[in-house]
């Protein structure tokens, strides 16, 4: 079933070239939060977070609901900036930058360099074609040749290919939630990010098309690396390499996965392994 | 119940039919092709010849120039409501109470209004007059139609384009996207309402029995000609002038119908 997965990243088409690099991305560089705190209206949702997350890895972060997983993940590229009554207090850099204090047009530049798998599978209002064009046409990529060639490249990337090329021009809403979700996919990658945030990108599919994505993000992991909150151990178990255990705000544990599932330091982490709460 | 709902059902429709029905028997007869397509005569108003193409070229500039006019202002007044300011602000509470004012003052309201303002720079009535004191009548139509629709718009769909590294700005181009269709619904129902309206032109736009050639000069409008011609003492006059409301009704139906189908096709990109 998953065949088209393994003829899909390295297939012999060549990557085609595309974004004009204003924002240089040394493959070393980090993405890290120091003393991270914030507030939402005086409330702490976040307490003192130093994550480290690592290169051309799966880090998930996992915890009970309402601990501020969803939260640091949306940090991570500012979109709490949209919440109303947040305050940011710490640093996370990515690189020597800090995402915290960002300026209007840095951000857009980091904001290209992490990409999102949103939750529920959101096309934007237009052709499928578009979809994927729209950022690249927003930093400055045009010429229908080139474009032709990144749509492809990244349909293809996403396995999604050989199931829309002939339709490559009509509403991204006619596809299936699994479809729109791999879309979704495709539109992030298209933009060239180093980082992928994905919050819960598989709670509202079905499972065959949950798996689906699952093992593209296992794929993905040689070229990017991968920040993923779930809320499903099992699919943590499944496909995480480096593990973030948050409870109330606070980040409990960190580290590698085989240590966090089988050995972990923390009561509360055991616990919560268990199932004793959720 | 059931019973209750056929019956108000029963009684809209009964108002329409008696409405288009009246207009249609007295004006169908006299509308020929000299009506709509000549300038009134000598003593048109008397019972002479000619027709009033002045007053239906003269409603289209106005209608036209007014819906863009209006959708130039507020598809951005729309777009920073919805994108720009944050959820729950108090200066967007504000400004969408105040459109809502502004939706329920009358037209002749208007009317007087720009009437006031053209005395204060000493302009007279003119084609631009009308058109401005229109437009003010249908922005807050088309501000609060696509409101609606903006609301609830997902905050995905943002989040998608500012993930992409959108700016707010060039997430517009989602926005207008994914509320298409109610662009074209409130065009639809703004036009409706401009056509109609006479109290508004009435003092603005003046009135002439020939087409406008230039913003500056005085137009006839639809509704202002069948007011006219409804005060002749002459039967034969009165009918004309249901004669142009069958043109007026006409043009209203045409362009409902046709703004119809061209949004379907604007709706096929929109996001559930």
């Amino acid at each position: 079933m998953f065949d088209f997965l393994h003829r899909n990243i390295t297939s012999s088409k060549e990557k085609p070239f595309v974004v004009n690099n204003k924002f240089p991305r040394p493959e070393n560089m980090r993405l890290t939060t120091h003393a991270l705190s914030i507030y939402i209206g005086g409330n702490p949702i976040l307490k003192h977070v130093n994550v480290d997350i690592p290169r051309n890895k799966i880090t998930c972060i996992i915890g009970p609901s309402g601990c501020g997983k969803t939260t640091l993940l949306r940090t991570f590229n500012r979109l709490v900036d949209t919440i109303e009554g947040v305050n940011i207090e710490g640093v996370v850099m990515l690189g020597d930058r800090n995402i915290v204090t960002a300026g209007a047009s840095e951000l857009t530049e980091i904001r290209r360099a992490i990409g999102l798998v949103p939750q529920r599978p959101c096309p934007l209002p237009m052709s499928i074609y578009d979809n994927i064009a729209y950022g690249c046409r927003i930093h400055g990529i045009s010429g229908r040749r080139k474009l032709d060639a990144i749509v492809e490249y990244y349909l293809r990337a996403v396995g999604l290919w050989d199931e829309v090329k002939d339709r490559l021009h009509t509403p991204a809403n006619k596809l299936s939630g699994g479809q729109q979700q791999r879309l979704c996919l495709a539109r992030s990658l298209a933009i060239e990010p180093s980082y992928l945030l994905a919050d819960e990108s598989t709670s509202a599919l079905d499972p065959i098309s949950s798996r689906t994505v699952e093992e593209l993000f296992v794929q993905l992991k040689k070229d990017y690396s991968i920040v993923m909150v779930t809320h499903t151990l099992r699919q943590a178990r499944r496909i995480a390499d480096h593990i973030i255990f948050m409870y109330l705000g606070e980040v409990i544990e960190e580290g590698d996965a085989d240590q966090v599932f089988n050995h972990p330091k923390h009561e509360l982490t055991q616990r919560y392994l268990d199932g004793a709460f959720s | 119940m059931k019973g209750l709902m056929y019956a108000s059902i029963a009684l809209v429709v009964y108002f329409v039919a008696s409405v288009v029905l009246s207009v249609f028997k007295r004006g169908i007869p006299l509308l020929s092709w000299e009506m709509v397509s000549s300038l009134p005569g000598g003593g048109f108003y008397m019972g002479g010849g000619g027709g009033f193409l002045n007053a239906i070229v003269g409603s289209l500039y106005i209608v036209g120039g007014a819906t863009i006019l209006g959708l130039v202002i507020s598809i951005p007044v729309v777009f920073y409501l919805n994108v720009y300011l944050k959820a729950g602000s108090r200066f967007g509470s504000i400004a969408r109470l105040a459109y809502d004012v502004l939706f329920g003052i009358p037209s002749i309201v208007y009317g007087a209004f720009g009437f006031t303002i053209m005395i204060y720079f000493g302009l007279r009535a003119s084609l631009l007059g009308g058109m401005i004191v229109v437009t003010l009548l249908i922005i807050p139509i088309f501000i609060r139609s696509m409101d609606e629709v903006a609301k609830t718009i997902p905050t995905e769909l943002l989040e998608a384009g500012y993930s992409l590294g959108s700016t707010r700005w060039e997430t517009i181009g989602i926005i207008v996207r994914q509320i298409a269709p109610a662009i074209a619904t409130a065009t639809l129902l703004s036009i409706g309402r401009a056509i109609g309206d006479a109290a508004g032109v009435m003092f603005t736009a003046g009135f002439s029995d020939r087409i406008p050639t230039s913003l500056t000069q005085q137009t006839a409008t639809l509704p202002l000609s069948v007011y006219f011609q409804l005060q002749s003492p002459s039967l034969e006059v009165q009918n004309r002038a249901y004669a142009a409301a069958v043109v007026l009704t006409f043009i209203v139906l045409t362009l409902s119908i046709g703004g119809r189908i061209i949004m379907n096709r604007f709706s096929r990109n929109k996001i559930q």
